[in-house]
């Protein structure tokens, strides 16, 4: 299994397929997730939730709720605003003046907001007590549409005074310029990401339990990045941040979804809290979870200009974007600096204007989604790239040739600052159109348009920036008290000789326990088998920063980093005490597998000392240890820090992102005549996201990733009609991917090692949502001689005949303009 | 306002053990199986019997637990991913996911392994066709099917 290193000999376990160490337990059904665990004296608490999407909270009568045996407290949304302070709000000015409690107290701003929260003896109890609780609302009218929400016709949060979250522009380069040398302009009235979440299986599910006996809170909870939750909820709470625990155990899917369930933590706290401290136990149903988690990031671009030379090289972009939150911000308005990571996507071009804007809308707050933020920039980049393609019948290969950032130019630093560790985009063409076979789709297509049949091939190239630099926060908000990254880990010979690694992350499939344990093996030179991973988040381990958790595709370097570090540290201990006690010198000593397990010896020698033997003298037998040595603890714990500087605020200019993985591509997709639903004829996804730790587990990720971007691209969405009806609220409406909708996926992958992290890694995970990217771009091609331009993420069988209804009706959405080229 | 209701009595087997418990008539399988029997492994994922996170064999026939009432199994045998490895030796099929990677977070692979498991009692030599078809009604966020469709080519060879 293991690799030879030929320096040393040693084996190498990374980049080698290691088997899963957590599949043993989940394989057997003997997983542990918080909804599998029962405490003594739990109650379980449900939610009443507000049926309109905006409505005045007239009067909550609890009091035939209370009265039924078994119930044990009603908490309304009026109380949990007396006993706590709003959320912290990320953004300045008018963000400060929402305020943000986890249940509507006067009023609700979108369908399926709790108002009231009941707590019972059992889970089937507290439903039957929710549906007794009497609200009375007096509607109010609904905005879900973001443009709408910009006229502040009807307001959400009339302390703002403003639907408007966030706004400013984008700058760089010489826009005017590029324009009036333009060889041709494109113009794009509008464009539409649509709104979608890549819903983890496993619900939300917390338990919170107050403490009387060490006025402590306790969580077991499946948020996905715990150390932000708790920053949020102890000022909530009006508590020490010290006096909250929480752990995560297993976690059956986040993909950022679960970062924001911090607010039903809290609702959780204060019922356990009114029940006298007895654990209380929030279990989502689906249909919740739909409503009221959170959604991704919805995002339209108006008036888009386009300049290009005469070899339909893009040299400017001009647009207006706005973005939809929801009814709350939350995480957000990061977001409205988070695209600009990718700013300007795998391009070159390096004049740009965006006007960046984000509403607040009366429907299920966003959260960070897989791809956030960058994907919706991506996916106006790529639409750009194949609509100026086909207006200016430039192959959509040949097109992105002459666009992409060449490889010679990484690291490559973009016009707003952010660097571009590496990456490769032509070999990624290359070897992504030689997995196609595009020679003989080209071949296959023509004939197959000769019989009127609707087939079209499409690229998607994308970028998935991994590691943030928090500092983005300040150009949202100059007060903003975050910047940089940071992760933190410990690994020790426990009192036996274990070797132990805890990390601050909290894994939802993504393999950590064992890319860990590829690192520390081969640092230590034992096997994997050898080394326990406590992964799981828990604040009593000490091992998190403020950004522990796991999002945003950045183990395999901060995490990592993180883990060798500790290890490191470890390592240099261990041969420090080895050398005392075999009375040799460090650079004598080798680590390996003896007989009797993993030990030090002195190199070509029999004289050796098992790990245990040195785990023994430090925690057990330290008489024998000399002074000199008693800082040695074989329990080491490290810091990794990014090393990021503080962006120029005003500027908008600075690095970002530590490393950029990229994806490429192709889908053939045909449009069936009859029912007008795409369907995909072949499909090849390739990834660089440079070193691979462990194969398998990075090609995982990149199927999840692109069945995510196939599901949104083609059948799933959340839907809202006019007054703010969720139509999409249950799986049956939202139709996740499934076994017969997926295509084969041929993976391919290259390899341009990052110089920015210890191990050529970077980040991955969330794949840039290239499948929609691609999949609107095969649609075009599929479709434009029919005069159609595809302006939205989304395309069942049911839009794409409405598209082609309209063909060639009205105004055409998008325009060349030929201009005078200047001599 | 909720009745007091009756509690019925009922028996059940269930991987190979008899149970006889007084249960509400609105208890869901899946709620006998987690919260009376403790069996945990058998997950719940959605609320309209779409997801499949929850299928088990009931009577030597996948069903989905969320969709029947404890009561339907009283006198029944049920069969739930607990019940798979024997003796600690994990089933042929556990080890086929397992080996290709077949699972991410792990939440929908128990009710996969039972979907599996019916399918090739049925038919040992699935084509992709019918694995896709025999796993529809199982709804995987993690991994896009690839490496499960493997697992169950795999599981097919070995069985
Ligand atoms: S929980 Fe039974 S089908 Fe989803
Ligand atoms: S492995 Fe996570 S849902 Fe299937």
């Amino acid at each position: 299994m293991a690799d030879q290193d030929k320096s040393n000999g040693q084996k190498r376990w990374v980049g080698q397929r290691v088997p899963r160490k957590e599949e043993g337990r989940l394989l057997r059904g003997q997983g542990k997730f918080i909804d599998d665990i029962k405490l003594r004296e739990m109650l379980y608490l449900a939610f009443v939730r507000s049926p309109y999407a905006h409505a005045r909270v007239v009067n909550v009568n609890t009091s035939a709720a209370e009265a039924l045996p078994g119930v044990a407290a009603v908490l309304t949304g009026r109380e949990v605003e007396s006993l706590t302070s709003p959320f912290i709000e990320i953004g300045p000015d008018q963000c400060q003046k929402i305020a943000d409690y986890p249940m509507a107290g006067s009023k609700a701003r979108f369908q399926g907001e709790p108002v009231a929260a009941v707590v019972a003896e059992s889970p089937r109890l507290a439903e039957d007590a929710a549906e007794l609780v009497q609200v009375d609302y007096d509607p109010l009218p609904a905005v879900t549409d973001a443009e709408q929400a910009e006229k502040n016709e009807s307001i959400l949060h009339e302390n703002a005074g403003t639907n408007v979250v966030w706004r400013g522009v984008f700058e760089y380069g010489d826009v005017e310029k590029a324009f009036r040398e333009a060889a041709s302009v494109v113009e794009i009235d509008r464009l539409h990401f649509h709104r979608f979440s890549s819903t983890p299986l496993e619900p939300n599910v917390i338990i919170a339990q107050w403490d009387n006996k060490d006025g402590r809170l306790y969580y077991w909870c499946n948020n996905s990045f715990p150390s932000f939750a708790i920053q949020f909820l102890a000022p909530h709470l009006r508590i020490h941040i010290d006096q909250i625990r929480v752990q995560t155990f297993d976690i059956g899917g986040s993909f950022g979804i679960k970062i924001t369930n911090y607010t039903q933590m809290a609702v959780c706290a204060l019922a356990s809290r009114k029940c006298g401290g007895r654990p209380v136990k929030w279990v989502e149903t689906r249909t919740e979870h739909m409503l009221s988690s959170a959604h991704g990031n919805e995002r339209t671009f108006l008036n888009t200009r386009v300049a290009l030379d005469k070899n339909g090289v893009i040299t400017a972009i001009d647009s207006r974007h706005i973005d939809d939150c929801g009814a709350y911000p939350r995480y957000e308005p990061l977001g409205c600096v988070i695209w600009s990571q990718v700013f300007p996507g795998v391009y070159r071009f390096r004049n740009a204007k965006i006007d960046f804007t984000q509403v607040v809308t009366n429907k299920c707050p966003v959260g960070p989604n897989r791809g956030y933020s960058r994907m919706q920039h991506l996916w106006f980049l790529e639409r750009i790239c194949d609509i100026c393609a086909h207006e200016l019948k430039i192959p959509a290969d040949e097109m992105r040739l002459r666009n992409y950032i060449r490889p010679e130019e990484m690291p490559y630093t973009t016009p707003n600052g952010c660097v571009y560790d590496s990456g490769n985009y032509p070999k990624m063409l290359e070897v992504g159109k030689k997995l196609i076979g595009w020679d003989e789709w080209k071949r296959k297509q023509a004939e197959a348009r000769k019989d009127g049949r609707l087939i079209g091939i499409g690229i998607g190239t994308t970028l998935d920036s991994g590691t943030n630099n928090f500092g983005q926060s300040q150009i949202i908000n100059p007060y903003a008290p975050f910047s940089g990254n940071s992760q933190g880990a410990n690994v020790k010979l426990d009192i036996y000789g274990e070797i132990v690694v805890a990390v601050g992350s909290c894994p939802q499939g993504q393999g950590h326990e064992t890319t860990a344990a590829q690192i520390v093996a081969d640092l230590l030179n034992v096997t994997p088998d050898l080394i326990t991973v406590r992964t799981g988040f828990d604040t009593e381990r000490n091992v998190h920063t403020g950004f522990s958790g796991t999002y945003a595709s950045q183990f395999a370097v901060s995490g990592l980093s993180a883990v060798h570090g500790a290890a490191q540290k470890l390592k240099k201990e261990m041969l420090r005490l080895a050398a005392f006690t075999l009375n040799a010198k460090e650079d004598e000593l080798e680590l390996g597998i003896g007989a009797q397990g993993p030990e030090v010896r002195v190199r070509g020698t029999e004289r050796s000392i098992p790990y245990g033997g040195l785990a023994n003298i430090v925690n057990v037998n330290s008489a024998v240890m000399p002074e000199e040595l008693h800082e040695i603890t074989l329990n080491c714990r490290y810091i990794w820090r990014a090393p990021f500087k503080v962006p120029d605020k005003a500027k908008k200019y600075g690095n970002l992102t530590l490393t950029y993985a990229s994806q490429l591509h192709i889908a053939v997709l045909e449009v069936d005549r009859d029912t007008y639903v795409p369907r995909i004829l072949d499909y090849v996804a390739v990834d660089d996201c440079g070193t691979v730790i462990n194969p398998p587990i990075v090609e995982g990720q990149v199927y999840g990733a692109t069945a995510h971007g196939i599901g949104a691209a083609l059948m799933e969405g959340c839907f809202y009609d006019e007054v703010g009806n969720m139509l999409t609220s249950t799986f049956s409406d939202y139709t996740p991917i499934t076994s017969v909708n997926m295509p084969n996926v041929k993976f391919g992958d290259i390899q341009t090692p990052s110089p920015h992290s210890f191990n050529g890694a970077k980040g991955m995970g969330e794949g840039g949502a290239a499948p929609i990217h691609t999949l609107s771009a095969a649609l075009q091609d599929a479709l434009f001689d029919k005069g159609i331009i595809i302006d939205d993420s989304f395309n069942n069988g049911d839009r794409v005949y409405h598209l082609m209804q309209q063909a060639g009706k009205g105004k055409k959405p998008a325009r060349v303009k030929p201009r005078a080229v200047p001599a | 306002m909720p009745e007091q209701e009756q509690m019925v009595a009922i028996r059940v087997k269930v991987n190979g053990k008899e149970h006889k418990l007084q249960v509400e008539p609105r208890l869901l399988l899946v709620e006998l199986l987690r919260e009376n029997l403790d069996l945990t492994g058998t997950h719940i994922g959605c609320d309209t019997s779409y997801c499949g996170a929850c299928t088990v064999l009931l009577n030597g026939k996948a069903v989905k637990s969320c969709t029947v009432l404890a009561v339907h199994a009283d006198g029944g045998e049920v069969l739930t991913v607990e019940g798979l490895a024997k003796n600690g030796e994990l089933h042929p099929i556990q080890k086929a996911f397992g080996d290709a990677y077949g699972l991410q977070c792990g939440y929908c692979t128990p009710g996969l392994l039972i979907s599996t498991y019916q399918l090739l009692q049925r038919n040992a030599n699935p084509s992709e066709k019918d694995i896709r078809k025999a796993i529809a009604g199982n709804t995987c966020r993690c991994t896009g099917y690839q490496n499960v469709f493997k697992a169950i080519k795999a599981a097919a060879k070995g069985a």
